[in-house]
């Protein structure tokens, strides 16, 4: 059994290149050039060294001791909220404005739901200047004013997405509308794991650089390059397919992928695909999603509004439909609950995506011998507002 | 030899009109196609709606949006065209894209359209490659003509490609854009529509996007062998209704 994607696009039987003809010669020039370019030396040297001195990378991966106790296990954080500009959201973005660039493109423009892909898009931009249109759905920029305001000291323009949900999934609408009207200057910089053949594989291999360190860490401090665990939140799927990359095929590592419930998982309020989902297309991938009989894709809701997608990447249905991943979905309780105890527990504010997270040791009983890894995906500075409400602060 | 083909030998240029069905109210789909054969034009394409339409513009998106409230799904639709051909001559061809006609069933979906009297589909985020792979056989044992979308990025080879798998006609998308983004050509489109033109192909095209009224359908058909006009008839349809189709289609 295979994790990864084959040479047409799949997972299994996820994934493919489902787009109008107006994106096919962008997607094809992708899908020809994205490993012959990060293969290229130079490349992978310009990559490295930025990761290294402008992210912040390696990323720590801290063990969670007083955590650890409370629920006599090991837990480690792979701490992602301490990357420039708070989450996992800029490898990707750092490794395809690169790509933008050697393809020849001048103009960039990204989707974003809590803001964070929007923040690191805007933020290689500038680094590269480069022009840099984001779409956010109208109902995230009331609920992200910080991210939004990032954005546009970042010289990026936000562009509200009005139609349907107003969220995450009417934001990717409109930026792949915005490519098919710009179709010979424009890069796409996808931040899930998710869109046409190249970019889950794409996305996936720039945020692999999550498990490589992980390994690489854990053999210093265990002397094991593999946990027992590894766990991620999961929305589109990004900060999971790289902390789950380098252990798809070491089949002793449990890979635990987690959804949001919303207001539970049959409220009619959730986001948890791997539930309620079933096959289908959307932005232009064949995977698991949430929609009705009739084939229209369905209004998804959490807390989060990373979370807050009614997809998940066509790798991570492949690892749920073959039973590699097991899948929890957690309610907005129990993730806001989780997220506040990170705070007094460690003295870290983790976002909102994250606490979903962090909120599986309240469910789930591990052996006091396992080494759990759980990717600290973002910091919660930009859900200030959220906690705030939420706990009466 | 569908009604497509048969049409398409015609001398004429051909009009073509797309509509959402379920818009402007859930029982207009009929009325509306009854009204425009009345009227003279040469070809329908029905749209069937969904929620998050990649390749069109606001206003049929909207209009889309509206029909779904109205309550149009799949089987509504079939429903609603069950007895079409009882008055309807002039080919019918169902645009829309993949998801609902997969969760339909596709063998289903095509097996319903041959029942009915659909002559064509046009699925634009369903690439001519998967359809070769996956479809083409199922989709050519119920008769049904895949129409394929070309636009001006489209290379030489891979519209030769495309005319090859086309059965039918082939839908050039008049430029760079969504539906409803432009109301007038200029030299660049004049080029387009002449490499096209120079390429000899065995499918006729018709062109689609930024037709709105006589001028651009005129110029849009001087090499081609006819246009469709999709969001300038949804807007007349949100003014005037049904009761408008006559002086619309008087008018191009």
């Amino acid at each position: 059994m295979s994790y990864h994607v084959n040479e047409k696009g799949y997972y299994g039987e996820f994934g493919g290149a489902f787009i109008p003809e107006m994106l096919y010669p962008n997607v094809e020039e992708l899908r020809q050039q994205y490993l012959k370019v990060m293969e290229e030396p130079s490349f992978k040297k310009e990559f490295n060294q930025l990761l290294k001195d402008y992210v912040g990378r390696p990323s720590p991966l801290y063990y969670a001791k007083r955590m650890s106790e409370k629920y006599g296990t090991k837990i480690y954080l792979k701490r992602e909220d301490l990357n420039h500009t708070g989450a996992h959201k800029v490898n990707n973005t750092i490794g395809q404005i690169l790509m933008a660039k050697r393809l020849g493109k001048t103009r960039i423009i990204a989707e974003t739901g809590a803001g964070q892909h929007g923040v690191a898009t805007a933020t290689v931009c500038a680094l590269m200047g480069i022009e840099c249109i984001v779409y956010m759905g109208a109902i995230d920029i009331a609920r992200q004013a910080p991210n939004v305001a990032r954005m546009k000291m970042l010289g990026a323009e936000v562009r509200p997405a009005l139609s349907g949900s107003r969220t995450l999934k009417d934001a990717t609408n409109e930026a792949i509308r915005d490519w098919i009207n710009n179709p010979v200057d424009t890069h796409y910089i996808i931040g899930s794991a998710i869109g046409p053949h190249p970019y889950p594989d794409m996305v996936t291999r720039f945020q692999s650089v999550i498990s490589a360190e992980i390994k690489t860490q854990l053999k210093e401090k265990e002397d094991k390059e593999n946990p027992d665990y590894v766990v991620a939140c999961i929305g589109g799927g990004s900060n999971a397919a790289g902390t789950f990359y380098h252990f798809l095929d070491e089949k002793e590592v449990g890979i635990i992928a987690v959804e949001a419930a919303g207001k539970g998982v049959n409220s009619g309020e959730s986001a948890a695909t791997s539930v309620l989902g079933h096959k289908g297309i959307i932005h232009g991938c064949k995977t698991l999603l949430m929609q009705t009989d009739d084939g229209q894709i369905t209004e998804p809701y959490s807390i989060s509004a990373g979370l807050d997608y009614p997809g998940v990447g066509p790798m991570h249905s492949h690892l749920h439909t073959t039973g590699r991943a097991d899948f929890m979905a957690i309610t907005d309780d129990d993730a806001m609950k989780a997220g506040l105890e990170l705070c007094k527990l460690e003295g870290i504010i983790p976002a909102i995506e994250t606490s979903h997270a962090l909120a599986i040791f309240e469910q789930r009983r591990f052996e006091p011998n396992d080494i759990i890894v759980v990717a600290l995906s973002g910091r919660g500075d930009k859900d200030l507002n959220t906690y705030i409400n939420y706990f009466g602060l | 030899m569908n009604r497509i083909h048969k049409k398409l030998q015609e001398e004429k240029k051909l009009l073509s009109i797309y509509f959402t069905a379920g818009y402007p109210k859930l029982e207009d789909t009929v009325p509306i196609i009854e009204k425009l054969q009345e009227n003279g034009v040469d070809m329908i394409e029905i749209g069937l709606p969904f929620s998050d339409p990649l390749a069109d513009g606001p206003t049929i998106q909207e209009s889309s949006t509206e029909a779904l409230k109205n309550g149009m799904t799949t089987k509504k639709l079939f429903e609603q065209l069950k007895d079409i051909r009882k008055t309807v001559h002039i080919p019918l061809i169902i645009m829309g894209y993949f998801n609902p006609m997969m969760q339909y069933g596709i063998d289903a979906f095509c097996a319903k359209c041959a029942e009915i009297g659909i002559d064509g589909l046009i699925i634009p985020d369903l690439p001519v490659d998967v359809y070769e792979e996956e479809y083409k056989e199922q989709f050519e044992k119920y008769g049904l003509s895949n129409v394929f979308l070309i636009t001006p990025q489209t290379s030489d080879e891979r519209i030769r490609f495309i005319d090859s798998v086309s059965n039918g006609f082939i839908y050039m998308v008049s430029s760079a854009s969504v539906t409803g983004a432009k109301n007038t050509f200029g030299d660049v489109q004049a080029q387009y529509f002449e490499r096209i033109h120079q390429l000899n192909l065995k499918n006729p095209q018709i062109v689609g996007f930024g037709i709105s009224n006589k001028d651009t359908f005129e110029a849009a058909t001087k090499l081609a062998k006819g246009a469709i006009i999709g969001s300038a008839f949804i807007k007349m349809l949100n003014k005037k209704g049904i009761e408008g189709i006559p002086d619309f289609v008087k008018s191009i």
